[in-house]
């Protein structure tokens, strides 16, 4: 049974993997702005960006 | 005698923006335009292929009337300005974030995303559409900053830069700061929910005490961020309030996470139990997600105006002859500023050469304009009418005159200073949640439940919430002011809705407000004008704002003007000045010193030229559209007045909309229609609401219990207003008064709902049989339940009265 204190810390890394990540997504401004992209997806004839 | 022809009007509206279009002429390619600012603008696009911005939406072009000068952006090439408004710059690229407050439609997204069609130096515009910004990135081989704010201004998009831009703007990392937040608290929310499922469900027999032991440990340490990361705010809010001497709304919850979090420590290190953490991290997750539903209906309306946005960023300097332009920020005592006609002076100053002709009806309320000479003083916040001055700045902006009366609570009179009853009962709820937590803990103390004890203290807090009270308030007026902000009525705040339910007498001034700017009905009856006389008459005429003197130059049709010597505007009589060593007088019968009297209807221009009166232009008001229905809506339930600075040509007209009951007045100087509301107010006790054009009736609007500004540019703010409506909304107005009145009974409403739930709440976590969680989960439940009913209800009522709906 003492298996399961294995198990809880593998799982509870995979969480936090997917914590940073979140952290991530936040930082880099993914949730900045919700309204736009819904409105951008229905626009025909998207310009090429060059960076 | 000749009569010039008056004008007649064409039906068609603006391919661009929907205006209706006086001037048949513009037109391109089968359409027709109301101007050739917006005609530029639809060719601008057509050559760049970007006519797809039509077929989004009909008419999404904002109405291109008023163009921008050629040079009015060459303070941007200064590179301080510059760098105040660049977010990043390396050596090929400059990243800048511009607010453009004109975004109001899904055509706007894309083609401000295509402007990199327009500027081969921009590669990369992205829009945030909630907060009306745009994001460019530029070449600054290829093209400027000033020439990529020249682009957005060319196809009606002119960023507006103001003095907030110019600060340090950082209400992006604050929001960011939630997110994360959450993020933690989410975490570690559900793995502690998993690690106490052992806790909750026992199928018979115990768990090893090595695994106990490390569940709890991990509980423990998944606990920390939760209190003292995640949690902060509430702790830090409460703490502000403890200072302050009272208890706000985040005070119980920072006590009950509190409490909950030390229960919970002793718990464990003394073995007694397993600790309350799930429930404590429940806590904290679910209130960051109400807290930040409520921050996203808030952001939704947005009418913060602090005074820095008033004044222009920058000014220009005078130095050694040569005039640069330079960040307001930076002017100094004893710096030379030049101002052009019409631009507002930023700062408290000495004239030191030109004429003064300051107009400071922003600041104090009369549009009397004042005479300045050489050597005297001129305030900020003044309008200069006359030609182009110079000023010797005497106070730097932070102290002006003018600042100091915006931040002054008497220059809003009618702000409550009492705290009215839900902000009592709020501040007495909070008190009233911890005695009845108090007394329940104690009761079951006394039984000996110590269970019960401590789930009935931490759920009695929790479940109780405040929030939900003042929500009802503030959420129901969110959604009042988004439903008047969609009907083109704009509040200044919330406050004013409720102004606006306790109207009982309504003035309305005439010209501009009842009338629409555009008259064309105008005819001329005397000698003829010479096409001299009539260039002189047209260019003193373009010196002035008023309506009339706009109608008239646009029959007269002359192109160029001339230079006018002593220009000289008496609000409500006329205008006067030398041009060529004549001396021109326009204005009204007793301005110029008329005694003919012509049989005509409608209000009389008259001409006088070097003492000789050559005739006048009658201009027959026209009344907007559904301004009868709106009189007689509105003369049904208030008594009307209608104050007017023109002649009493019209009292018949006027009087078959109103009938006998109500006044009317006419030949009104700004002072007059001031005493008259104020007569009201004071001695009649009545609620007032006055509309009126802003433009000489700053004072009147200032004054009133609810002063509304008509406007066609909705863009157009006039500080001394509590609320700006469009021209086309002002036959909404009884309406709109009539759903603040509602608005009322909702917020009533609401509160009786929360006022119920709380109470059904209490019950049972006073026993003790309410488990944590589930209190966690109800309190932001409340919350939401409130911004739900609130939002339904509202737009229910809204639907009702406001037929068209539209959506965002």
């Amino acid at each position: 049974m003492t298996v399961i204190i294995i198990l809880l810390i593998v799982s509870i890394s995979i969480a936090g993997g997917f914590l940073i990540l979140f952290l991530w997504s936040v930082r880099d401004g993914q949730y900045d702005d919700l309204d736009s992209p819904a409105e951008r997806i229905l626009f025909d004839n998207k310009t090429k960006t060059k960076l | 005698m000749s009569i010039l022809k008056p004008h007649t009007t064409a039906v068609a509206q603006c391919y661009h923006c929907g205006e209706a279009c006086v001037d048949t002429k513009v037109v391109a390619d089968g359409q027709a335009f109301c101007c050739s600012g917006c005609k530029l603008v639809y060719e601008i696009l057509n050559e760049n292929d970007l006519c797809a911005y039509y077929d989004l939406n009909t008419h999404p072009g904002q109405g291109q009337i008023a163009n921008f000068r050629e040079d009015k952006f060459t303070f941007l090439d200064n590179d301080d300005i510059k760098s105040k408004l660049i977010t990043f710059s390396d050596n090929e690229k400059t990243h800048l974030t511009l607010f453009l407050p004109q975004m109001h439609c899904s055509s706007c997204i894309w083609l401000l995303e295509n402007i990199t069609k327009l500027n081969a130096g921009i590669n990369y515009a992205s829009v945030n559409f909630s907060e009306k910004e745009i994001y460019i990135i530029y070449e600054q081989k290829v093209t400027t900053l000033r020439k990529v704010v020249e682009t957005l201004a060319s196809i009606g998009y002119e960023p507006q830069l103001s003095l907030n831009e110019l600060g340090a703007k950082n209400t992006n990392k604050l929001d960011r700061t939630r997110w994360y937040k959450i993020g933690v608290a989410g975490f570690c929310f559900a793995n502690i929910m998993m690690l106490s499922v052992p806790d909750y469900v026992t199928f018979g027999g115990t768990i090893e005490p090595l695994i106990a032991t490390f569940f709890k440990t991990i509980t423990l340490l998944l606990s920390l961020p939760v209190v003292f990361y995640s949690s902060t705010e509430f702790f830090e809010s409460a703490w502000k309030s403890l200072k302050q001497r009272y208890l706000n709304i985040d005070f119980p919850v920072a006590l009950a996470i509190a409490i909950t979090f030390l229960r919970s420590l002793y718990e464990i290190f003394t073995h007694t139990g397993g600790g309350y953490l799930d429930s404590m991290s429940g806590i904290v997750f679910f209130m960051l997600i109400g807290r930040w539903l409520q921050s996203r209906t808030y952001q939704a309306i947005n009418f913060d105006r602090d005074y820095k946005s008033f004044f222009p960023i920058a000014v220009n300097l005078v130095k050694d002859d040569k005039t640069t332009p330079v960040e307001i920020n930076k002017v100094a005592v004893n710096d030379i500023i030049r101002l052009h006609s019409n631009e507002i002076l930023p700062v408290d100053g000495i004239l030191s050469r030109g004429r003064g002709n300051i107009d400071y009806s922003f600041v104090t309320g009369e549009s009397n304009q004042v005479d300045v000479n050489i050597g005297e003083i001129v305030y900020a916040g003044g309008k200069q009418k006359g030609g182009s001055i110079e000023i010797l700045v005497t106070k730097a902006v932070s102290q002006s005159y003018l600042t100091n009366l915006w931040n002054n609570p008497i220059f809003h009179p009618k702000t409550e200073t009492k705290a009215n009853i839900y902000d009592q009962i709020s501040k007495h709820f909070t008190n009233l949640v911890l005695l009845i937590g108090l007394s329940a803990g104690l009761y079951w103390f006394d039984k000996g439940e110590i269970h019960l004890m401590w789930n009935a203290m931490t759920t009695v807090l929790i479940v109780a919430c405040p929030c939900a009270l003042l929500l009802s308030k503030s959420f129901t007026q969110g959604n009042v002011l988004k439903i008047f902000s969609l009907q083109k009525l704009y509040l200044r705040s919330a406050d004013v809705i409720d102004g606006l339910s306790k109207i009982n007498h309504i003035v309305l001034d005439k010209t501009g407000t009842l009338t629409e700017e555009n008259t064309n009905n105008i005819a001329y009856h005397g000698e003829a004008i010479n096409a001299e006389d009539k260039k002189r008459v047209a260019s003193l005429l373009s010196q002035s704002l008023h309506p009339y003197s706009k109608a008239i130059v646009d029959l007269l049709d002359i192109k160029s003007v001339e230079e006018i010597q002593d220009y000289k505007e008496v609000p409500g009589a006329g205008i006067e000045g030398w041009i060529d060593e004549r001396y021109i007088k326009i204005g009204s019968s007793v301005f110029v010193g008329n005694s003919k009297i012509y049989d005509t209807q409608g209000s009389m221009v008259y001409i006088k030229i070097d003492q000789q009166i050559l005739g006048a232009f009658t201009i027959k008001n026209k009344y907007r559209q559904g301004v009868p229905r709106l009189l007689a809506e509105l003369k049904a339930d208030y008594p009307i007045a209608i104050l007017s600075g023109d002649n009493d040509q019209e009292a018949h007209f006027i009087k078959t909309m109103l009938g006998d009951d109500n006044e009317i007045l006419f030949n009104q100087s700004p002072f007059e229609k001031l005493t008259k509301i104020t007569s009201l107010m004071n001695d009649q006790h009545k609620n007032v609401a006055m509309v009126g054009d802003g433009l000489n009736d700053a004072g009147a609007l200032k004054q009133a219990n609810v002063g509304i500004a008509i406007a066609n540019q909705t863009h157009n703010f006039t500080p001394a207003s509590d609320a700006i409506i469009d021209a086309h909304s002002l036959v909404l107005l009884p309406r709109f008064i009539k759903f603040a009145k509602i608005s009322q009974r909702i917020i009533i409403g609401t509160f009786i709902y929360s006022s119920i739930y709380n109470i059904i709440g209490l019950y049972y976590a006073a026993q003790g049989i309410l488990s944590p969680v589930i209190a966690a989960v109800l309190m932001p439940l409340s919350s939401v339940s409130i911004i739900l009913i609130s939002y339904f209800w509202v737009h229910w009522i809204g639907s009702q009265y406001f037929k068209t709906e539209q959506t965002k």
